[in-house]
């Protein structure tokens, strides 16, 4: 038998500390020892993108890393940038544009498109739809169609790129 | 944004395009999917697959499993017998269907690649997996039958021994002369073939089976569309009181008809529960999806339209070969799809004669049933094919020569020589509509300029008809338990709330929405005041659910019908209370107002005085504040939409790739309830329609093994090869409700392909080129165009 | 889906990291980015003993100029490479393939070695290699060593790197006046696995195609180099003249085998058609595709 190992790291802003096997995926550490559901598993090996979370403030596939892995680093999820209120401007448009059916590939999508945003600055200029179709490139949505999830970050990136005048 | 324009028959509620209240929580992170279930004691169980296609069963070897470290029990095709009894999947109105029977895990032999085997109940799904490893089976491979042609040939293996070849399923419709027809005119043919694809809802398929000895209650958390249904088939097959199986739908991460049958793993999984009496859990990984999830599709249609000089269509001859996989699904079959084929091919045009013949076969390949938009791309596909062809040969514009063949607006209602009666259709309407919308003389005119700069741009359109609000005409008459009918129950709270319990379901697509939409608007007060509850056998009605486009058009009649009581209800106490007629009083905004408006009471008062002062209620004067309603359509067996679609692609003529510019849709759904969720509909439809035309379809190897059984090889369309899409109403409600409602969530797959496909066409025409395959890859563009 | 038991051991030196594969009685990874390893290890095609994680190893990282080489760490991220202005101004093939390479999220993780340690003849990286002329940095027990990556790749997932040894960097050569270059590929979608990739690097004198570097991804086992094509360019200027030439040698250069998907004679067309729009496009934009 392999011996469970320790990890320590800092989910949504408060530190966690538990044993793990090692071969326990951040994504399966997140929803069994954490209660995180909304990060999904979609497909295991990073194709699908429901499972990313940000790592250390950038997004990544919690599938494809170990939780021993993660010792030390900040994991922050959708339940945690909701909570912050840092994701509330995404998720009003997603909500007001309807760009999200099942919702099960919404958490990842948020994550990705906050990200994103971070380009995004008063006066700057808003990037076109086809940046913003390529940053969701390795997001899969099989409700949607794609195209509400545009509007929706189009919307966003163009408020915040507004000139503070102008907002 | 693109704009949602209200519907133009909008009244507060019903026609306005609101935001769904439910997103918000699935916004925040905080849906609950049938995996996010973790119950005390749940034990996780994991299944060894067949690695053959064909085999039969050896000895099983377990015991080193059953020894590995958190294994509860290891289970074999042998523990299910006398627990489960065998389903077969046929309907008594497919005259001459048969199916072999099935069983949780097979005794003898098996009959795909990844069919399951042998089960592990573990503390953990990885110690399962680890057990998994351990199990030794003794396989004797046996010839699989793969493709169409082998299964079909007279010498070829049988799957099920105790059929007399692999047919599973035949059938030819047959009306006026079409022999006649083809002759001494114009005729063009095509021979199509249409990709198997999956439907990879993003959420794999996942159950947690709970038995409890103590009360012999079972309660299955189930990602699926259709509670009411396996709620029948667990106390069917395993012996238990209907009345003491729940099954529960939380939220359910897609379903587009996939997770409405049954699957050899649910049935493991709830026997597994009765023999340990813990809960089990199971949620297939995506490999797991891809090789146990149904298929759909995988058709090759040979047809041929005959029609005169000037254009007009005169009949429609077609053959249609189609290979479902080793059985007929549960409890819908595996003949439904190639049965819409040949009913639907020709739907929209007059014609007389026609003649259709069905073959359904059976592979050692995944079983295969309905998914969204079930055999309607592919008799779209083959119908507007012809007319483009016939229209190239008389050198009509593709608006032109539809324009000359559509039912027309008199002659509704109409009866397609394959039996279909349409009540009323918007035919020409949507196809003006598209011709303005696309703006089409420009888009011609476009193309001619490009095409002198070597661009090859193609333009493609394509008309359906569909098939929604089906009646037990689609089911229920051929045996299965599958109800036509829903039941809405609706309960003014003490507090002047309205709570809903409805027997249609949500997958995201806005059911909850609608009906809540509905029932507001019924009884006459806030949205935001209406509570719905949707997808528990114990707590809603006995009904349909969401499949076949019945969610809205009889879901919501039934929503509305049923707030159409309780108002009723309310008026009768608020009538006594104000001692008026009740004729004389209304709802509006939550109070109980006279007929010009001026509100008399509100709905708390009503409520809270119908609740705890009962006793100033005249005698005669009931307190009931819960009504419930059930509706079935019993007009039309089918309310059909229609509707066109226009594509914009431009191919790359030397690599083979194409750029899907632009797609138009113009639909007809009859009554629009929230024009947002129709179009979100229409859009995901398209684009699940495109990733037929493009990108999506399951490959198999020589020896039956699926090879690109996996989200890096099975391709589905992702946000940067997907077009914006234009989308615009025309409204026909069906006179059979009030609502007049019909569906819409199968329009955008229904014929986005065949405009892809119309479009590509377009394209490569002047090189002198044709596909004739979905997906279109490169390799089969470039072959088209003689490259390699 | 989930992975086979397996121990952990985070490292922190290089020393540490080969003493630890050393001292595993059974099978040993390296653990880098994981963007591959984990993929495999969550299908159960892979399933080692140990993991060393050599994520966390300073002296992997960094990106810098020594001598007449840029140096890339083994442990620089996809999501560096792509915007790193030391590649950009010495080798921005690089940063142009780092944009093919899968999504956002992956390439947050990626790594550099990591994708040249496994050696997928479809991924881009190996193919820039071997026509930028780099230098693969291996250290093992027995110290450090340079190979060249045209000796580096040896068959499907196989290269020279030796059991327990670790891919440290690799090293570039700096371009001089006149080098021009350029990554494209053909895909089906944005980020998928190309059905066919090119690496052009071209040393020009004057109007003359000095000597023209060519590697291709997923036309077979290891990346491919195109010689008689290369040939074709070298000595002549480039234009439609020698572009047609390259072209029509490549048949002598690709062997390409077939898929599902993909005939080789499509596969064969598709590098035919590639090698002949990233010469175009190296003739026709100097300006953006020349290297400093």
């Amino acid at each position: 038998m392999i011996a469970p190992q320790p990890v320590s790291l800092t989910v949504n802003g408060s530190r966690v500390r538990r044993f793990v096997e090692p071969r326990l995926s951040l994504a399966d550490f997140l929803r069994q020892e954490l209660g995180l559901t909304a990060v999904h598993l979609g497909c295991e090996v990073g194709a699908c993108g429901a499972c990313i979370v940000n790592l250390n403030g950038q997004p990544v596939h919690a599938c494809l890393m170990l939780a021993v892995q993660a010792d030390g680093m900040r994991v922050d999820t959708l339940e945690g940038l909701s909570d912050s209120g840092s994701v509330a401007a995404l998720q009003e448009a997603f909500h007001t544009r309807n760009a999200l059916q099942c919702g099960f590939c919404t958490p990842g999508i948020l994550v990705v498109a906050l990200d994103f945003l971070k380009g995004c600055s008063p006066g700057g200029t808003a990037p076109s739809r086809e940046a913003i179709r390529d940053a969701l490139s390795g997001n899969y949505c099989r409700c949607t169609g794609y195209e509400a999830i545009v509007d929706a970050v189009e919307g966003v990136a163009k408020a915040a790129c507004a000139t503070q005048e102008a907002a | 944004m693109s704009a949602v324009t209200d519907s133009p028959s909008r009244t507060r509620y019903i026609g306005q395009g609101l935001p769904r209240p439910g997103a918000k929580r699935l916004l925040a992170g905080r849906g609950r999917y049938t995996d996010d279930v973790v119950l005390p004691r749940m034990l996780h169980a994991a299944f060894l697959r067949s690695p053959y296609a064909h085999a039969r069963l050896g000895s099983i070897e377990t015991a080193d499993a059953a020894a590995m470290p958190g294994v509860h029990a290891v289970l074999t095709g042998a523990d299910f017998v006398g627990i489960c009894a065998p389903w077969t999947g046929t309907l008594t109105h497919f005259k001459g269907m048969r199916s072999a029977p099935q069983m949780p895990l097979p005794a003898d032999k098996v009959v795909w690649a990844g069919q399951p085997v042998v089960m592990v109940i573990a503390e953990s799904r990885a110690e399962a997996e680890d057990a998994l490893e351990l199990v030794g089976i003794d396989f004797e491979e046996l010839e699989p039958v793969v493709d169409l042609d082998a299964a079909s040939a007279p010498d070829a293996p049988r799957i099920d021994a105790d059929a007399a070849d692999n047919v599973l399923f035949r059938t030819r419709i047959e009306a006026g002369d079409t022999a006649r027809a083809f002759e001494g005119t114009w005729s063009v043919a095509v021979d199509l073939r249409f990709g198997r694809h999956t439907a990879v809802t993003m959420e794999p398929r996942s159950l947690v089976a709970d038995y409890d000895p103590a009360e012999e209650r079972l309660t299955v958390h189930q990602s699926t569309q259709t509670p009411y249904q396996f709620q029948d088939i667990y106390a069917r097959h395993f012996g238990l009181s209907e009345a003491r199986v729940r099954v529960i739908a939380p939220d359910v991460g897609g379903s587009f008809g996939m997770k409405l049958h049954l699957y050899h793993e649910d049935m493991a999984v709830v026997g597994a529960s009765l023999l340990l009496k813990r809960p089990v859990k199971f949620t297939a990984d995506r490999m797991e999806a891809f090789a146990s999830d149904i298929h759909a599709r995988d058709h090759r249609v040979r047809a041929r339209l005959a029609f005169e000089g000037d254009g007009r269509m005169r009949a429609i001859e077609v053959d249609d070969v189609t290979g479902v996989g080793p059985f007929s699904a549960y409890p819908r079959t595996s003949a439904v799809e190639g049965n819409q084929v040949v009913r639907l091919i020709g739907a929209p045009y007059r014609l007389d004669d026609y003649r259709a013949d069905l073959t359904v076969l059976v592979q050692n390949k995944v079983q295969m049933s309905q998914y969204r938009a079930v055999g309607h791309p592919i008799a779209c596909a083959v119908t507007e094919r012809l007319v483009d062809l016939a229209a190239r040969e008389l050198d009509l514009d593709p608006f032109e020569i539809r324009r000359r063949n559509y039912v027309t607006d008199d002659m509704y209602p109409h009866k397609t020589p394959s039996g279909y009666t349409f009540e009323k259709l918007s035919l020409a309407a949507c196809l003006d509509r598209l011709h303005d919308v696309m703006n089409y003389p420009a888009l011609r005119a476009e193309q001619a300029a490009l095409r002198e700069k070597g661009i090859h741009r193609g333009i493609g359109i394509a008309t359906y008809v569909e098939i929604t609000n089906p009646t037990p005409a689609f089911y229920g008459v051929g045996g299965a338990h599958i109800s036509a009918q829903d039941g809405c129950v609706l309960k003014l709270t003490p507090s002047g709330d309205v709570a809903c319990a409805i027997s249609i379901t949500e997958q995201g697509q806005g059911s909850e929405a609608i009906v809540g939409q509905i029932v507001a608007e019924g009884v006459g007060l806030d949205r935001d005041r209406v509570r719905v509850l949707t997808g528990d056998t114990e707590t809603t009605p006995s009904g349909g659910a969401t499949w076949a486009c019945r969610g809205a058009g009889i879901g919501g009649e039934t929503a509305l019908q049923a707030a159409r009581k309780l108002k009723e209800r309310i008026l009768e106490i608020a009538a006594a209370i104000l001692q008026a007629e009740t004729g004389s009083l209304d709802i509006r905004d939550g109070a109980v107002t006279d007929a010009d408006g001026s509100p008399r009471v509100t709905l708390t008062e009503v409520a809270n005085l119908a609740y705890y002062r009962s006793d100033l209620l005249p005698p005669g004067v009931s307190p009931a504040l819960t009504v419930a309603h059930h509706f079935a359509p019993r007009g039309y067996p089918f309310a059909f939409t229609n509707g066109i679609h226009g594509s914009l692609v431009e191919v790359d003529t030397e690599t083979g790739l194409v750029r899907i510019l632009k797609h138009w849709v113009v639909e007809d759904c009859g009554r629009v309830i929230n024009p947002l969720l129709v179009d979100e509909q229409i859009r995901g439809g398209v684009v699940q329609g495109l990733g037929a035309a493009f990108f999506e379809e399951c490959r198999y190897g020589e020896t039956g093994q699926l090879l690109n059984g996996s989200m890096t090889d099975y391709l589905v369309p992702m946000a940067c090869e997907m077009p914006d899409i234009v989308i615009r109403h025309v409204e026909t409600p069906t006179k059979d409700t009030e609502l007049g409602a019909k569906g819409c969530g199968e329009a955008g797959t229904a014929a986005s392909s065949g405009a892809a496909l119309n479009a590509v066409n377009d394209a490569l025409q002047p090189l002198g080129a044709t596909v004739s395959q979905l997906p279109m890859t490169p390799e089969r563009i470039l072959r088209a165009l003689g490259v390699v | 889906m989930k992975a086979r038991a397996f121990d952990y051991r985070r490292v922190t030196s290089v020393a540490e990291a080969l003493d630890a594969y050393a001292a595993c009685m059974g099978e040993a990874r390296y653990l880098a980015g994981g963007q591959s390893l984990l993929p495999a290890l969550n299908l159960r095609l892979d399933a080692p003993d140990l993991l060393i994680d050599i994520g966390r190893i300073d002296a992997l990282r960094g990106i810098s100029i020594e001598g007449d080489f840029l140096r890339i760490g083994a442990l620089t991220r996809h999501a560096e490479t792509l915007s790193s202005g030391l590649i950009a101004a010495h080798a921005p093939m690089l940063n142009e393939a780092a944009a093919f390479m899968a999504h956002p999220a992956i390439r947050n993780l990626g790594t550099m070695g990591g994708s040249l340690a496994l050696a997928d003849p479809a991924s881009e990286l190996p193919a820039c290699m071997r026509a930028l002329g780099a230098s693969i940095e291996i250290t093992g027990p027995a110290g450090t060593r340079n190979v060249a990556a045209d000796d580096y790749f040896r068959d499907l997932f196989e290269t020279v790197i030796a059991p327990g040894e670790l891919l440290s960097a690799v090293r570039v050569p700096l371009g001089r006046p006149g080098t021009r270059m350029r990554f494209d590929e053909i895909a089906r979608r944005r980020g998928d696995y190309a059905m066919v990739g090119l690496a052009a690097h071209l040393a020009l004198a004057g109007d003359l195609v000095e000597t023209a570097r060519l590697a291709f991804c997923a036309v077979g086992p290891t990346p491919t180099r195109a010689p008689a094509a290369e040939a074709a360019l070298a000595g002549r200027p480039l234009g439609l003249e020698s572009i047609a030439a390259a072209k029509a040698a490549l048949a002598a250069d690709l062997a390409p085998d077939a898929d599902d998907t993909l005939s080789a004679a499509a596969r064969m067309h598709l590098a035919r058609v590639l090698l002949g729009r990233v010469l175009s496009a190296l003739g026709d934009g100097p300006q953006q595709a020349e290297a400093a």
